[in-house]
């Protein structure tokens, strides 16, 4: 019993291991580094949520031997960002940079967030101070009846407790 | 008034399903991909390309094919969705549509055999055997069609195969526009 439930533990805890493994050859451990970033930084255009580094794809693997041509050709990351953005648009970016098409991507979630914050100032204000409308609070008379009524429910239970 | 408010997350719910079933439908009749991508290179010049001819291994570049317009259409004989566009496009080619084709990342031979058996709809096939044309293109994968226009810039871009339906939804409006540039310029 005692191993079923570690196995299942396991199971559950268990990550999905993903990286292809190839091997390109670097002079320097910058350059290593700079191929390692782009390939998890870009997404593979043929998937719909992968990064070049997780993805078996054919295009995936052109992609990824075109990063590390241009890593040994000495481009800038600017220069191979642009690369690929002229090829296969801002999708490709993980990180798409902020333009009118991106706003949205980019705008939503400060937006829920401020909405959130308003609506829970709101319940927040409305529950420290239950404010009292004219026709709920009790007028003079009223209060008087009440009075009146506790007494008498009181008397009530005491002549009930003498018996 | 405080009745009213609790119906509101049943007027979430239906709009929010009349949203993804309207969205389900477009795809269903194929209006609409969710997968598919918006081309960079649409309304931007067709790459430089220097490639040899799949017929006789010639070098062709931009100038051999530019003109007029031309849809440029990536194919593969590994690519089973090929098969089933290639009776399409002869089709289109024998109503005069000019046809240039990127053979991509293939082998020549087995190519060659397809054009021979099927038919060849293609002016001319550029053999893009490491695929360097197909990233410059942007291609993700086949079949793939461009719709290029005389001044060689890119119109249009078609992931998956075509057929009658797609041709008269998406190519048709746009190459009647090209037919008449003049009136375009006009304007």
């Amino acid at each position: 019993m005692r191993s079923l439930l570690l196995a299942g533990w396991l199971i559950l805890l268990s990550f999905s291991a993903h990286g292809v493994i190839e091997t390109y050859q670097f002079d320097t451990d910058v350059q290593r580094a700079r191929y390692h970033h782009f390939i998890e930084e870009l997404r593979c255009p043929k998937c719909q949520n992968q990064n070049l580094s997780g993805s078996d794809s054919a295009i995936s693997k052109d992609l990824r031997r075109q990063i590390h041509q241009m890593i040994m050709d000495d481009k800038s990351d600017i220069e191979i960002t642009q690369y690929m953005v002229a090829r296969y648009g801002d999708f490709i970016l993980y990180r798409p940079q902020f333009n009118a098409a991106t706003a949205v991507l980019w705008l939503t979630p400060l937006g829920l967030l401020l909405l959130g914050l308003f609506v829970w100032w709101r319940m927040a204000a409305t529950r420290a101070k239950p404010k009292l409308s004219s026709d709920e609070a009790l007028s003079v008379t009223e209060q008087q009846q009440l009075k009146d009524l506790l007494e008498e429910e009181n008397s009530a239970s005491k002549d009930g407790d003498n018996k | 008034m405080q009745r009213l408010k609790l119906f509101i997350p049943l007027l979430v719910f239906v709009a929010l399903a009349a949203m993804f079933f309207g969205v389900e439908r477009r795809v269903q009749r194929g209006e609409y991909a969710p997968t598919d991508l918006p081309s960079a290179l649409v309304n931007r010049p067709l790459p430089a390309f220097s490639l040899p001819a799949l017929e006789d291994g010639r070098t062709l570049t931009n100038s051999d094919i530019q003109g007029e317009w031309f849809l440029l259409n990536v194919w593969a004989t590994w690519c089973p969705t090929c098969h089933y566009e290639h009776p399409f496009l002869v089709a289109l080619a024998d109503q005069g549509v000019k046809i240039v084709s990127v053979d991509y990342k293939d082998n020549a031979e087995a190519a060659q055999r397809w054009l021979a058996e099927k038919g060849n709809p293609y002016v001319a096939t550029l053999f893009d055997e490491a695929g360097d044309f197909g990233l410059d293109l942007g291609v993700t994968g086949a079949p793939e069609t461009y719709l290029v226009d005389a001044a060689g810039i890119v119109r249009f871009r078609y992931q998956g195969a075509l057929d009658q339906a797609i041709w008269d939804r998406e190519f048709a409006p746009l190459i009647a526009g090209l037919a008449a540039p003049s009136a375009e310029l006009k304007q």
